[in-house]
């Protein structure tokens, strides 16, 4: 596991808590306002980040994530930019782990060695990469540990104890959660059918697990702290920086860091 | 490249690729299910009941055999190739499409699904939905892009007769792509009792296998007819490819025959420097999107970029990763044609042969064009005619106003 991510998780353990795990997507509405918006988010309570690379047919995101990557590309995002903001976030934050999330074309068009090449100089700490299964792994994975990047895979409620260890086998950095059968934005989760779902994952790994999709408040982020190590917001986020801008979004993020403590 | 005795006739590998194509690039939520698609399909491809109850819906519900027809004037008009048309527009609702649509429906079926999902470009792959949702009694959706609802109004109307329901898509160009997408987000919310009936060779793995599979009668039927016929294999075989699945259905039985030549047509739009075209081999390059990796039309960033073509069930930026394949083995000849010179072809088949072509079909009539005169009289030609016209009259119209 990337030793920010590690010792991260660690921290928050120590102090009871889980971690913080914000979403945005890079770029949105432009490059400066998104980087802006980046750094400034430890500082209010974001533990770990997840950073959007924008695409054109994001089929695993709901309307609001999805309008977040088509402001980001009109506004001229691009993979090296990606990375950009990337270097530009770790000049001044050494500490925060930092997540790139979102679809394979991109990754695969920029190639696939040299994209990985650039994310871990960047100072990339993990690949979440929605469209890409454990079935896949061979595509970045073997590459991406070599240089200690994290592969997050993904668990659903459809994965059930017989796929588990194959999604399990070669993943790190942590587990990504979906807590719900849909796209990112939309529904609401049970917390009872997801707490089950983690204790019956924890009985085979011991990665660090983070819930997401559906989170959006502070009393709901708060219900899945007790028992996630830790939760994932995004479209809720994305939304904040939409309509009120910068100050809004870093209020919506001390509001759910608050919620974090178990 | 190519060898003459070469496997061509075969399913996807382990990771449900042909050579570097294909996939299963899809969320981990919608994994599952299309492992279980594909062991649901292992089980009924050889099981005897199933095939039989196909064989039957084929004959009585689709009307198969569709006949192979001699296009005499056609022949007469460009004195060259002896031109067949395998005449799929004679199918119940007028196209190729529901071949695949019968097969799956009586998968979904097998599998206890009782809503049925799916998107659609023309309106031709929905219809085929609604029409054996319909007759099955199953809960049909289909997604269809705004601007495609504009261009296919009938098609839009025949689905909603036989009980379907449309969903526009306003995401994207609302094209065909933009439909897949929404298709998949209803399919990862609705895992249970959901069914998704892709329309094309395309998709995660295994639904390029089994739509071909389900497509692929058009190509045995051409086998005998053409023996029965002819005493001999057909020299050439010509088809239009959007998705690419009635160009696979008439290939597939041919391919380890390597004396028949085959040719694939792409929609080239306004011409392919234009940048407004759905040629995906001639204008784009290998990626990944709808869980396949296939030749994509891309810009520099890897964001997909939208297809231009004068016929909806050409305009996507994709093609089926089975073709991408025998792109690179050189099996298949890929070529493209502009939107002019399908209408050229269009008007011409009307005329000359009394069939109106749908404007996907066009396509590969402009390359039987282009090609027939140039071979001898014994070369016996076989062209998919995949789809009726009637569903382009407005946009056929509309042209010849701005035209006249």
């Amino acid at each position: 596991m990337s030793n920010r991510l590690q010792q991260r998780f660690a921290d928050c353990a120590e102090q009871n808590r889980a971690a913080l795990v914000t979403y945005i997507c890079a770029g949105d509405p432009g490059y400066d306002a998104s980087l802006s918006l980046l750094q400034n988010l430890p500082g209010a309570g974001a533990d770990i980040i997840e950073l959007g690379m924008p695409f054109s047919d994001p089929m695993a995101d709901g309307p609001t994530i999805q309008a977040a990557a088509v402001r980001a590309l009109d506004a001229g995002q691009t993979q090296r930019k990606t990375l950009e903001m990337v270097r530009a976030f770790r000049a001044k934050d050494q500490t925060t782990p930092l997540v790139l999330m979102g679809y394979y074309n991109p990754i695969h068009r920029y190639g696939a060695e040299a994209f990985l090449n650039d994310a871990h100089a960047a100072g990339v700490d993990g690949l979440l990469i929605v469209d890409l299964p454990a079935e896949h792994d061979n595509e970045l994975g073997p590459m991406a540990r070599d240089l200690g990047l994290d592969m997050i895979r993904m668990a659903s409620p459809t994965t059930d104890a017989k796929r588990l260890p194959r999604v399990l086998a070669n993943a790190s950095g942590f587990l990504y959660y979906v807590s719900l059968n849909g796209v990112t934005g939309v529904g609401q989760a049970d917390n009872a059918v997801v707490d089950a779902a983690l204790s019956d994952i924890r009985k085979q790994s011991d990665l660090p697990i983070c819930v997401g999709f559906g989170v959006r408040t502070p009393a709901q982020a708060a219900a899945f702290a007790r028992t996630a190590t830790g939760v994932v917001v995004g479209s809720a986020l994305v939304e904040a920086m939409f309509n009120g801008g910068e100050a809004a979004a870093l209020e919506l993020t001390r509001g759910l860091a608050g919620a974090m403590q178990r | 490249m190519s060898s003459a005795n070469q496997n061509y006739r075969r399913d996807a590998d382990a990771l449900g690729q042909f050579g570097q194509f294909g996939g299963r690039f899809v969320a981990e939520t919608l994994m599952p299910l299309i492992l279980e698609l594909e062991q649901a399909y292992n089980d009924a491809r050889s099981e005897p009941n199933f095939i039989a109850e196909l064989d039957r819906f084929n004959a009585e519900f689709v009307g198969r055999p569709s006949p192979l027809y001699f296009a005499e004037r056609l022949t007469e008009q460009y004195g060259g190739a002896k031109i067949f048309f395998k005449r799929e527009e004679l199918n119940h609702t007028g196209a190729h499409k529901i071949n695949n649509c019968i097969g799956q429906v009586l998968l979904a079926r097998r599998m206890g699904k009782t809503r049925i999902i799916a998107e659609t470009g023309a309106g031709m792959h929905g219809v085929a939905t609604a029409t054996v949702c319909a007759r099955f009694g199953l809960e049909c959706v289909v997604y269809m892009g705004a601007t495609d609802i504009e261009r296919q109004r009938d098609n839009v109307a025949r689905m909603r007769l036989m009980g379907a329901k449309i969903i526009p898509v306003t995401s994207g160009k609302g094209t065909l792509k933009d439909a897949m997408n929404e298709a998949l987000r209803d399919w990862v919310t609705n895992v249970d009792n959901t069914f998704y009936m892709i329309g094309t060779v395309a998709g995660p793995h295994p639904y390029p296998t089994l739509v071909r599979d389900f497509q692929s009668i058009i190509g045995r039927e051409t086998h005998s007819q053409m023996l029965e016929r002819e005493g001999r294999l057909p020299d050439s075989l010509v088809a239009c490819i959007g998705g690419g699945s009635n160009a696979m259905g008439l290939f597939h039985h041919f391919l380890d025959y390597p004396e028949v030549q085959m040719i694939g047509v792409e929609a080239a739009g306004h011409g392919l420097d234009s940048g407004k075209h759905a040629a995906s081999l001639k204008g784009g390059v290998p990626g990944v999107l709808h869980g396949n990796r296939t030749y994509l039309l891309q810009d520099e960033d890897g964001q997909i970029d939208d297809a231009h073509s004068v016929s909806a069930g050409l305009d996507y930026p994709g093609i089926g990763p089975e073709h991408a394949w025998l792109h690179e083995e050189g099996r298949v000849e890929y070529v493209a044609v502009t939107d002019q010179q399908a209408l050229d072809a269009f008007h011409n088949c009307c005329r000359m042969e009394g069939i109106i072509p749908a404007l996907e079909t066009a396509h590969a009539l402009a390359e039987v064009a282009r090609r027939a005169p140039t071979l001898p009289s014994d070369h016996l030609m076989v062209v998919c005619l995949s789809g009726r016209g009637d569903k382009d009259m407005p946009t056929v119209l509309r042209l010849m106003e701005e035209q006249a």
